[in-house]
């Protein structure tokens, strides 16, 4: 089982590494958003460090959404998902580790170039470091609930502004705790509620997401 | 050479009052038909007639609106784990990623398997499957027919008892096509199950049944 979770990952880094080019484009999407907001409300200091944490959570979560979109098409496209069903392996195992690639490839760099961001966007450092933390906690989330989302889809031929529609509402509690907590910890107060809040979410998540992910793409195919 | 009766009065494979319905077309009902250890079963029908949606039910992908399909006397949908180690599906989309190339296609069914990387028996294969030399460029260069052979190397090195392929004919050239021939004799001699829908007429031969969806 443990194998084919690897050879499952092994071969999704290995795809994305074949198309490096489409690699880059949600973080230049992340980043393209986030360096507007200067541009277009104002270079104000006192501004941008007050919208600073929506801003950036924002913006990952649309690059997140964004990205996410292409998770099973190319799988659903060239047959790859139906073997993938008929795998023995269980399926929620294979599709935890083809969310967990596409974290790797997508979720992990926004969270490396969030610093920079915070920064622009001249925030303080303790609020760049609750924000790296939320960001560290909330982007596997987005990643697993936006999957499920994306398994319930993938089926449809526009798919796209369902999809939205389905997962939005689920991304707001996450999208509320992160940037309350980031705002927080720029005031110098505790954020440890926020954070566990947002990590029991991510262990709910990593648990019963997989279950519900297979179980969609078994409906998709079908 | 006439076929060995089966010894396994059990039939392996057996389906019950199947019946689909696709939209509101009913494509059959009421199919019941039995595949016992060494035999092939042909389907058989017009366009559109379910063919696909009855390979695609027998593989697992898809429910029927009515009816069971038994494996060794149990639903295969309460035995997945099961059933699927025993089953190589190959449908109308092949499952070869065209991003990478034979080798690494082989090497990712092997693990989905559950089955020990085996560099001999994985170029003998595709050897056979006459993709020598070709083992490590894209799949996205190889022709249509040459992805096909492919999945054919995948069916070869991933044992299984029941086979079932939707059109495995179609984009093959003529040594293509008697190499599948070659391939389901092969399987069916050793005593393994195939179920197949082929539009051109070629002859298997072995101990074959048939089952027409046109007849209703």
């Amino acid at each position: 089982m443990l194998q084919a979770f690897n050879a499952m990952m092994k071969r999704d880094l290995l795809l994305a590494f074949r198309h490096r080019g489409e690699l880059a484009n949600p973080l230049l999407f992340f980043f393209m958003i986030v360096t507007l907001f200067p541009l277009g409300v104002s270079p104000e200091v006192v501004l941008l460090r007050k919208i600073a944490p929506g801003v950036i959570w924002i913006a990952a979560l649309l690059a997140a959404l964004f990205s996410l979109e292409s998770l099973f098409r190319s799988d659903f496209e060239d047959g790859a998902l139906e073997q993938m069903l008929l795998s023995p392996q269980p399926l929620s195992v294979l599709v935890l580790a083809k969310v967990l690639a596409h974290w790797l490839v997508s979720g992990l760099p926004m969270l490396l170039l969030a610093p920079l961001l915070g920064l622009l966007l001249a925030m303080p450092e303790r609020a760049i470091a609750a924000l790296e933390l939320t960001l560290a906690i909330g982007t596997p989330l987005l990643s697993l609930i936006g999957a499920i989302g994306v398994a319930l889809t993938v089926g449809l031929r526009r798919g796209g502004v369902l999809l939205t529609l389905l997962i939005m509402p689920l991304y707001i509690p996450v999208l509320i705790f992160a940037t309350n907590a980031v705002t927080a910890a720029a005031a110098g107060m505790p954020i440890a509620g926020q954070i566990y809040f947002l990590a029991s979410l991510l262990v709910l998540a990593l648990t019963l997401a997989p279950l519900a992910i297979a179980a969609a793409l078994r409906i998709s195919v079908s | 050479m006439p076929s060995p009766k089966p010894t396994n009065t059990k039939p392996l494979l057996t389906v019950v009052d199947l019946e689909c319905i696709r939209g509101d077309n009913l494509l059959f009902s009421g199919l019941n038909f039995s595949l016992y250890e060494g035999q092939l079963m042909q389907v058989e029908g017009a366009n559109g007639s379910g063919k696909t949606s009855l390979l695609r039910i027998l593989a697992g992908l898809s429910r029927s609106s009515e009816g069971q399909v038994l494996w060794d006397g149990e639903d295969i949908l309460k035995q997945r784990a099961v059933y699927f180690a025993q089953v190589a599906y190959l449908g109308h989309t092949l499952g070869v990623k065209t991003d990478l190339s034979p080798l690494e296609n082989l090497k990712i069914a092997l693990a989905l398997a559950s089955i020990p990387f085996d560099e001999v028996a994985v170029f003998r294969a595709l050897e056979l499957t006459g993709l020598a030399g070709k083992e490590d460029v894209p799949a996205r260069s190889l022709s249509a027919g040459q992805k096909q052979r492919v999945a054919l190397a995948r069916l070869l090195v991933c044992p299984a008892k029941l086979w079932i392929m939707d059109e495995p004919f179609t984009a093959l050239d003529v040594s293509g096509v008697s190499l599948v021939r070659d391939l389901l004799e092969n399987h069916l001699q050793r005593g393994n199950m195939a179920v197949l829908t082929s539009h051109q007429a070629v002859e298997v031969r072995g101990d074959v049944v048939r089952v027409n969806l046109s007849d209703g």
